[in-house]
């Protein structure tokens, strides 16, 4: 890593407002680092190193006219998940079905992006339509942990994730349907944040589960992931979900202080399958928290079972008809031969997903399907209900809830794929949260003996990101 | 034949005339080049989100308030997932599980007299389909999504019908009141109202329904006649010869007077419904049912009442005037200005209604104001202009909407009424016309109006007859 990279968002933010660096500059030496590192780790599909080049230009010619200064990340190069529409630029979701798509508009998260004066350096590698916990089931292979490159980075966000660690960006934004950015932030050992469900619009996001999924920053530290949330948020008239509030600015909330905040950890998330590694440097950082001031106490969250199958059946039944629309017809990958409508369906669905949509397009529509209904996808609703109510009880005692990401440090290649329901597992800590629409942040807490990163991952009650940026903050600060 | 009854329920899809689509901001405009209405929201492209067209949701309110409706206060869209390429998503965005409107019903009056309340299930909103074009020169299907997110709401009534002149009469009570609230114009032939027709047949006296099959295609009330006939018939043949009914979807083809299985139960879809995650639910607020209920309109039955009461004027006239909601509300804004109602019925039932068919326009086009209308009629009471002055002068106004009174006067149309200068041509006329003058004297009536004629020649139309009549007399 350059000087330049090595800097987190903010400051090289700094750097070139004070006119110390250049925005072309620092374009240029991500583009190098990206050409140095990512045959390697593969975390980018596309890079678009010219028109960065040209983005860079313009942007500092605007800073060198004294416009931006209210952007504290004006210049800063960025990395967007391939999940999420850029105007102009392939936009894939790590799929085969949309090798060619090139979106005539732009998701309104990158377009905020673009209005405080990012650099768009390129499109990162993802499980296809963000299905998957490693990054592995991209029809664009496997991205490398670079913590160690023989483990995986983590998923769906893994691109993301890898590119803020290995210096091939800034920072990044990722998206989050069960874990997507926290869990990937965990193992490549950054900071990544899930908001409440409607605090970032998902208009222009290619939906997964709609009822779940929420874009948020992967970053080097905390101040820059309130510092991306603040660009990224607000209401947007495009998405029905998005909510109607006043904007904030996150970064407001970095203080060192947790004297005030009451910290609750779930017994039942240090049960059985949990590495002892990760439960210690768990524990440690609550111990951290607790030599900060806050208060710290065990509690039992209950239901932690059943969220990993109500998730999977609530995801995969909205997965089944967002992916719909993929039908080789108007745009994305059509069969070569076929035999009449029906058959170029079924050839170019069967020869465009992977294998692991293919299953949760199948699992989806079977729980929605005549008969099996009430059985499945409403009793699944019935006990996402449950689940919120359980946070809600827990949040009336307690301010934050500390826990693990994930049950493990990052497995090694091609040991997750052999085994599905062993990869679902892995999402126990991750997927109620976004069953509940919680805010929740992933911030590294230690590594393990065999130097892989752990992360430790803290909630707050709905619209509470202040509350959890700041015992981040204090966190980060203080360990 | 007779020993049967047929039995009939309506499913009614309903075009909302709102400017823009259900879930974007495209235009509804029909006609258009291909894909010029159209963005990625209503293409169905990856990432797009669909948002509420509000006016979609009163309009349906509206309609289910007059149908007897209770409208449903928490009400959510619904996806119906099935594969075709008119279907950009794959998915329509409709209502199954709550939807705006049920258990309603509406009044008819059949043209023999029957008088029935035929129940509404449900009224629910969804999304119109694109069109597909099948190119045979190319042998390929083209795809237009110009129509693709159009409102509609689909009227489901309950099999409460018994014959194509009760269904003819509830088709007819619902265009009337939907286009009386504007909420659409309702041409069977254009689309904006489509009929689907449930009908089977059983014995009279029986309490159970026959297997019933849902026919589709049909686009005018002859259509609807003729398919109920024919599937009346086609049902009691198959029950008298012991087969059995088969319950299925048939295309109505109006040319061939016959119906054909599209498809039957068996192949029917699962369409997998589940509330559609990208729409938040509907929340309607005692606020938002005053507004819409305050802004009901006078329906035609109470217009009928009122304008027998009010105005005075035949069956016919207010028949014919009530017909059209802005036909209603130009009679209604011409006699308040103070026009004569007879008078003002009189232009719209003769002239209007001429012009508009030689136009090959309707009502809804009419273009010339109230106050001109007036002030049109008000030149003719005073005799300023004549009825034939006056019928060129409306011509102007149907056209460009012309102030009548400053049309006259640039025209010079105004009848003359210096007397002196009348009786000046009168006296010409007599002189230059003795052997008219002499028919006169010896009893021959007509030979007047010949010399009326050369007066109003001679004054270029611009004076009343009745007054060239008099003077005449006079002179004579």
């Amino acid at each position: 890593m350059s000087y330049i990279t090595e800097l987190d968002a903010l400051s090289l933010g700094r750097a070139i407002a004070s006119g110390e660096i250049r925005t072309t500059e620092a374009t240029e030496e991500y583009l190098k680092s990206i050409e140095e590192q990512d045959g390697t780790y593969n975390c980018y599909v596309t890079v678009d190193g010219d028109r960065a080049m040209e983005a860079a230009k313009e942007i500092q010619a605007r800073i060198d006219k004294g416009e931006l200064s209210d952007s504290p990340l004006a210049g800063v190069p960025v990395a967007i998940k391939d999940n999420m529409c850029t105007e102009g630029l392939l936009t894939t979701c790590s799929s085969r079905i949309l090798y060619n798509f090139v979106p005539t508009y732009e998701s309104t998260a990158v377009r905020k992006l673009r209005n405080a004066g990012a650099v768009i350096l390129g499109k990162t590698n993802m499980d296809e339509f963000a299905m998957g916990s490693t990054t592995e089931t991209s029809y664009f292979g496997p991205t490398r942990n670079p913590a160690d490159p023989e483990h995986v980075p983590g998923g769906s966000s893994g691109g993301s994730a890898a590119a803020v660690a290995a210096g091939e960006c800034a920072y990044a934004l990722g998206s989050d349907t069960g874990g997507s950015i926290r869990q990937p932030a965990s193992y490549c050992g950054v900071v990544g944040i899930k908001p409440t469900y409607g605090t970032v619009s998902r208009y222009g996001l290619i939906a997964y589960g709609s009822s779940l999924d929420q874009i948020g920053p992967l970053t080097r530290n905390v101040s820059d992931a309130a510092a991306v949330l603040t660009a990224i948020s607000g209401h947007d008239d495009k998405d029905s979900t998005s909510v109607d509030m006043p904007a904030k600015d996150y970064t407001q909330a970095l203080k060192k202080d947790v004297k005030d905040i009451k910290i609750g950890i779930p017994k039942d998330y240090f049960g059985e399958g949990l590495d002892h590694e990760v439960a210690a440097s768990v524990r440690a950082a609550a111990d951290v928290l607790k030599a900060a001031g806050a208060t710290v106490e065990e509690f039992d969250l209950s239901l932690v079972n059943y969220a990993i199958p109500a998730y999977y059946t609530i995801a995969a039944a909205e997965a089944s008809s967002n992916l719909e629309r993929f039908d080789g017809i108007k745009y994305g990958y059509r069969t070569e031969d076929f035999a009449g409508l029906h058959n170029m369906y079924k050839k170019s669905r069967s020869e465009g997903f992977g294998a692991e949509v293919k299953r949760r397009i199948m699992l989806g529509s079977f729980v929605l399907s005549s008969g099996y209904y009430d059985a499945y996808y409403l009793k699944a609703l019935k006990v996402k209900a449950l689940i919120k109510k359980a946070f809600d009880d827990a949040f009336a005692k307690y301010d934050i809830i500390l826990g693990p990401v994930a049950p493990t440090t990052a497995p090694k290649l091609g040991e997750s794929l052999s085994d599905p329901i062993k990869m679902y597992l892995g999402d126990i800590y991750t997927i109620s949260v976004n069953l509940a629409g919680l805010p929740g942040i992933s911030v590294p807490c230690g590594t393990s003996t065999d130097g892989l990163p752990i992360g430790v991952q803290l909630l707050a009650d709905c619209f509470n990101e202040e509350k959890l940026l700041r015992t981040a903050f204090t966190y980060e600060q203080t360990k | 034949m007779s020993d049967y009854e047929t039995v009939i329920g309506l499913e009614v899809h309903v075009e909302l005339a709102t400017k823009t689509k259900i879930f974007c901001g495209c235009s509804t405009e029909f006609g258009g080049e291909p894909n010029t209405h159209t963005c990625p929201v209503c293409t169905g492209m990856p990432g797009s989100l669909p948002v509420l067209n509000r006016q979609v949701l009163e309009y349906a309110i509206a309609v289910g308030l007059a149908t007897n409706c209770d409208i449903t206060r928490y009400c959510k869209f619904d996806r119906k997932n099935y594969f075709y390429p008119d279907n950009p998503q794959n998915y329509q965005i409709s209502q199954l599980y709550l939807p705006i409107c049920r258990n309603g019903h509406v009044d008819i009056k059949t043209e023999s007299g029957v008088e029935k309340a035929v129940r509404i299930h449900e009224i629910h909103m969804e999304e119109d389909a694109g069109k597909l074009i099948h190119d045979d020169w190319l042998d390929a299907s083209l795809v237009d999504y110009n129509r693709s997110g159009v409102p509609l709401i689909e009227i489901v009534s309950e099999p409460d019908m018994r014959s194509a002149e009760e269904v003819i009469a509830y088709l007819e009570k619902l265009r009337m009141t939907i286009s009386y609230l504007g909420a659409s114009d309702c041409k069977l032939q254009e689309g904006s109202m489509r009929a689907d027709v449930n009908l089977s047949v059983r014995k009279v006296g029986e309490n159970e329904f026959g297997t019933r099959t849902e026919m589709k295609n049909l686009n005018s009330f002859k259509a609807i006649a003729r398919a109920i006939a024919g599937e009346t018939e086609r049902q009691i043949d198959l029950i008298e010869s012991g087969e059995k009914v088969v319950q299925e979807t048939r295309r109505w083809d109006d040319d061939k007077e016959c119906s054909y299985a599209m498809r039957s139960k068996e192949d029917a879809q699962d369409y997998r419904y589940f509330p559609d995650p990208d729409l938040v639910p509907v929340s309607v607020s005692d606020e938002m049912l005053d507004e819409i209920r305050a802004r009901e309109p006078e329906f035609r039955e109470a217009k009928i009442v009122r304008y027998a009461e009010e105005f005075g004027l035949p069956e016919k006239d207010i028949l014919l005037i009530t017909e059209n909601k802005h036909l209603a509300d130009i009679f209604e804004e011409t006699v308040s200005c103070g026009a004569p109602a007879k008078k003002v019925s009189n232009w719209l039932m003769v002239e209007t209604m001429r012009l508009l068919k030689e136009n090959n326009l309707d009502p809804e086009d009419i273009r010339f104001s109230p106050a001109h209308l007036a002030s049109l009629i008000d030149l003719t009471e005073q005799r300023t202009v004549n009825s034939t002055v006056a019928k060129e002068v409306f011509e102007d106004m149907f056209k460009t909407d012309c102030d009548p009174v400053k049309y006259v006067e640039e025209h010079g149309l105004a009848t003359q009424n210096d007397e002196g200068a009348l009786r000046e041509t009168i006296q010409k006329v007599i002189a230059d016309n003795p052997q008219s003058v002499e028919d006169y004297h010896n009893g021959k009536e007509k030979a007047i109006g010949f010399l009326v004629g050369q007066t109003m020649k001679a004054m270029q139309g611009k004076c009343d007859p009745g007054s060239v009549n008099k003077i005449l007399k006079e002179l004579l």
